[in-house]
This record gives structure tokens, sequence and C-alpha cells, in this order.
């Protein structure tokens, strides 16, 4: 395979939560580096409590990255996700880079179809293609045609996330940040999310992922970050401390 | 001693990316009543489509704001401009009182709080909303009928209630009926003042919906003011924290709620969740 460009270039890449009320310094995880290229599916590992879901948030910006910056190529030129301004980041949110969780906050009394079909028409797809593919996904995901018109307000966790998955799967994106999208699915929608993973990363998509059971992804997987502990810290001890851990002291 | 990560210290970087230009852009605004700075120095600036919030407490300057944004409190000093054609150079604080609600009229749109400050209690529902275009200069009576049923199926309103009296209808409805008044004109700018804050849970749910998909149809661009992190959670897409009259912290609406860099904005936060 020929190698991707650079989409990615992360260094010196740092978080501390600043908890105010405590005067505590909370370091999640400290000058990570690394590249991911187009049609790359990098695969975040670590023990539990060491800031992969944190990692993933950070680049998104839901959180504020506190060092190191994160070059993004975007379609429409480089930025620093650490410092972007907001809009460029709503910019980027909205067309190119993708978050897919477990949770979905369904809009109410907006049908399943409609609002996986939505995310193509958003780009100028035109209605009745937009809602073909976004019956095909559904279908693919197992999602019961009788279930595509009613709301998700009022679907099983399992099923909400099968349209939380077709919702961000349905389009491309440049960049698309997995924070565990394969808890609550029964084995097949795992199966037929690693084949649209698959079908996405043939078509360029750079991928970031933290997942609980890897071998979901197996044979997509092209490198892997291993976030570490501080040193002196066994993940024991980060249980034990939850979020008071190694305060940073300084004169 | 534990140092602290000082949250000034991260300056966002100026937009790069993005390439349309703000609908409205406010510069070092300011409003003093005797020895109360009620807004200090604030900047603004909001894009197509967006929904801007502001949350703080009560008198942190965030009504007070919203009222000049509204040209109906004149600001001591700053800029406010909005890129709407015919108005794009002017400097709005300086218009004249007939200009400025020449531009009110046609462009911007305002729900508040307590509906008596934005409907005429004692004329019908529907022509609350047709008074606007009526103001706008339309004068045909079929025109004026549809534009107010339209306005207000968009705001959920049931129609076979449309010529009640608003003091005949309860708050929700009320609600709803102003914001089709303020729709009516298809505004640039819709402004929302504590829209849902005088209703029941269930109705104020009901109205967030609606809000939430009109949004969704219309993208007007909106200045939503609430002290509930709820409603700025369902409707914002970037908040301004206000203390004080000062804007203390700003950012990505799940930024500002999940990852909060100021004390304030952290106690905020977790009084709230």
């Amino acid at each position: 395979m020929i190698e991707g460009s650079p989409i990615l270039e992360v260094e010196g890449f740092s978080k501390t939560f600043a908890i105010h009320n405590l005067e505590r310094h909370i370091p999640v995880f400290a000058e990570l580096e690394f590249t991911v290229r187009s049609g790359e599916f990098l695969l975040v590992r670590g023990p539990n409590g060491v800031g992969k879901s944190t990692l993933l948030r950070c680049l998104f910006r839901s959180y504020r990255p506190t060092s190191g910056s994160a070059i993004y190529h975007s379609a429409h030129g480089s930025v620093d996700l650490a410092r972007a301004a907001d809009i460029d980041i709503t910019l980027l949110r909205n067309e190119e880079i993708g978050f897919v969780t477990q949770f979905l906050r369904p809009r109410p009394r907006v049908a399943a179809l409609t609002l996986v079909a939505e995310v193509l028409i958003a780009v100028g797809t035109d209605q009745d293609e937009a809602e073909k593919s976004a019956t095909d996904l559904l279908d693919r995901f197992g999602l019961k045609s009788d279930l595509h018109d009613a709301y998700p307000t009022t679907f099983s966790g399992g099923e909400q996330q099968k349209v939380n998955l077709a919702r961000a799967l349905i389009r491309p994106r440049r960049l698309l940040l997995l924070d565990e999208p394969t808890a609550s699915l029964d084995e097949e929608t795992r199966n037929a999310m690693a084949s649209r993973l698959g079908e996405l990363k043939d078509q360029g998509v750079a991928m970031m992922g933290v997942l609980h059971h890897a071998s979901d992804v197996e044979g997509l997987i092209d490198k892997e970050l291993h976030i570490e502990l501080p040193e002196g810290v066994s993940e024991t001890d980060l249980e034990e401390l939850g979020d008071t851990r190694h305060v940073v002291e300084q004169s | 001693m534990t140092v602290f990560l000082n949250p000034n210290a991260w300056q966002p970087a100026p937009p790069r990316l993005i390439e349309t230009a703000p609908i409205l852009e406010v510069k070092g605004i300011q409003k003093r009543y005797g020895d109360i700075q009620a807004v200090a120095n604030v900047d603004m600036s909001v894009y197509p489509g967006e929904i801007m919030g502001i949350v703080g407490e009560s008198g942190s300057g965030k009504s007070t704001l919203l009222r000049m944004l509204h040209l109906e409190e004149p600001a001591d000093a700053g800029s406010y401009k909005l890129n709407i054609d015919g108005w794009q150079d002017r400097e709005l604080l300086q218009l004249d009182r007939f200009e400025q609600r020449k531009l009110r009229v046609s462009h911007i749109g305002i729900v508040y709080q307590h509906p008596h400050l934005g409907l005429r209690m004692h004329n019908t529902s529907s022509g609350n909303v047709a008074e606007r275009l009526l103001v706008a200069g339309e004068r045909t009576y079929s025109t004026l009928r549809q534009a107010a049923v339209s306005s207000l199926a968009a705001s959920e309103f049931p129609l076979q209630r449309m010529d009640d009296l608003p003091r005949h209808l309860s708050g929700g409805m009320q609600q709803r009926v102003q914001l089709a008044k303020a729709i009516a004109m298809e505004p640039a700018l819709l402004l929302l003042d504590e829209p849902t804050s005088g209703l029941d849970v269930s109705v104020q749910a009901r109205v967030l919906d609606t809000l939430k998909s009109l949004q969704q149809q219309q993208k007007i661009s909106t200045v939503l003011v609430s002290h509930d992190l709820g409603v700025i959670r369902t409707l914002a897409d970037r908040v301004m924290v206000m203390r004080g009259g000062h804007v203390i912290e700003a950012g990505l609406t799940d930024q500002i709620l999940e990852d909060p860099q100021e004390a304030y904005t952290q106690q905020l936060v977790h009084a709230k969740l």
C-alpha cells in the first residue's frame, strides 16, 4: 500500500486538569508524539485511566489541551488543533473530523432515517439519494426497517447506538476519532461496523480508536500508540487515588 | 506550593479556516449604571447560522448586553456592526432612533422571558405576529394572514387558537407567539432572553424542541441568554461566561461545560450538573 500523506502531526501534546476548588493539578498524559496519515488506523492503547479518551477529546477540543501542538492538515489549510479558533473547530467538526462514542443524544421527534440522511443532505446530496444511502447503512447495521421512521429517543441502547454509528459513518471524513464505538453492540453489528470502517479506510479516512476489544477492528490497525503511566505510578495506585492522583508540586 | 495553570495563558489563534465573515461583530461595548459597571468592554462575534450562548448569574450583565444588541438600551462606548445588506458599514450604536427601529423591525427578532414585554396582550396572537409585517409596510390582508399562519406554524403554535388574545394563553403558548413574531420577518439575527425560564419543566422541554428544530431548518444566527446550563447545552454552539460585566471565559459549548478553565465556571458547571 502506498503511504498516505500526514493528516495529523502531534508533538509534545499534554493535558493537565486544573481543579480550582482542590487547588490541584491533575496531569493526564504528557509529551505525546505521533503522526496519523490518510487511510491509516491508529489504535490508542494503555491501562485504564491513563487518558486515552481524554486524548481523543483534546483533539476534538471538547477538552482544551494544555501544551504541545496537533497540526491538522485540512482541505482548507493547516491548523493547530491545540490553539485553533473555536469557529475553525466548529467548521472542522461539521466537515472533516468525526467523533464516534457510544453516547447518542438524539434530537427528539426526529426519525432515525432523517438523523442519518441529514448528514448527507447537509453537504448537498439530494434527498432521495441520501435517504437511500441512510436506509442501506441502517439495514447493514441491523436496525429493523420498521424502526427507520421511528424516533430513536424511544429505542434501546443498542438500537440507538446503531443509529449513532450510521450517522457518524455515512459520510467519509478526513479524520475519525472512535471512542469505544463498539461498546453495547452485538457481534453482528460490530462486524458490520468493522466492514464499514474498512471501506472508509480504503477511501483514505484516517482513524484513531480507543477500543476495549481491539479484536473488533482486527485487520484495520496499522499502528499503535501506547500511553504509559507516569513513572512510579501503578495501575492500582491510579484506581485508588482516583482523580486526585499525582498532584504537581512546584516551587 | 502548588502553582496554578493560568487559564488566561491559553489564547486561541485567530480564525484561519473559516471563509465566511461574522454576521455580528461587537467590540469594546460598555454600559455603566451609576457606580455599577453593568457591561465592561465586551467583544463578541457570531457567525452565520450559529447560536452564541451567554451564561451568567443575575447581575452578570448578560441581559444588559442583549438589550444593547437589540438597540433598546444605548451603550456608553464600543462598536456594533451587523453584516446585513445595506447596513454593513454602519456603526449601529450611532444610528438615530428612526434608523434603529427600522433595522430592528426588518432584521432583528427578540423573545423575552416575560411575554408582556414582547406582546400586546389585548391584540390577537395572529395580530401580534402580523404587526411586524404591517410596521415594515405590508398592507395586503391575505399576505399578512398567511405570514402569521406560517410563522405560528413554524413555532408549533396550535393554529386553532391563533385568534385568541395572548392573555388567554398558557405561558408556553405565549412564548410560541413571541417566537412567531420574532421570526415573521425572517430576521438576520434572533435574540433570546431566557426564553424558557418562566415555564414548567415539561413545557420548557417542548419549547426547546421547537427552538432546536427551527434552528435546524432555518439556521438563523442567534444570541441566547440563559442562566440555565441545560438550555445552553441543548441549543448553543459556543458560549461566553459573564461575571460582573466581564466575559471571563468563552469557548465551544462542550468544552466550557466539560472542561471549564476558570474557578468560577467550574463552580457554575458543578453546581448545575
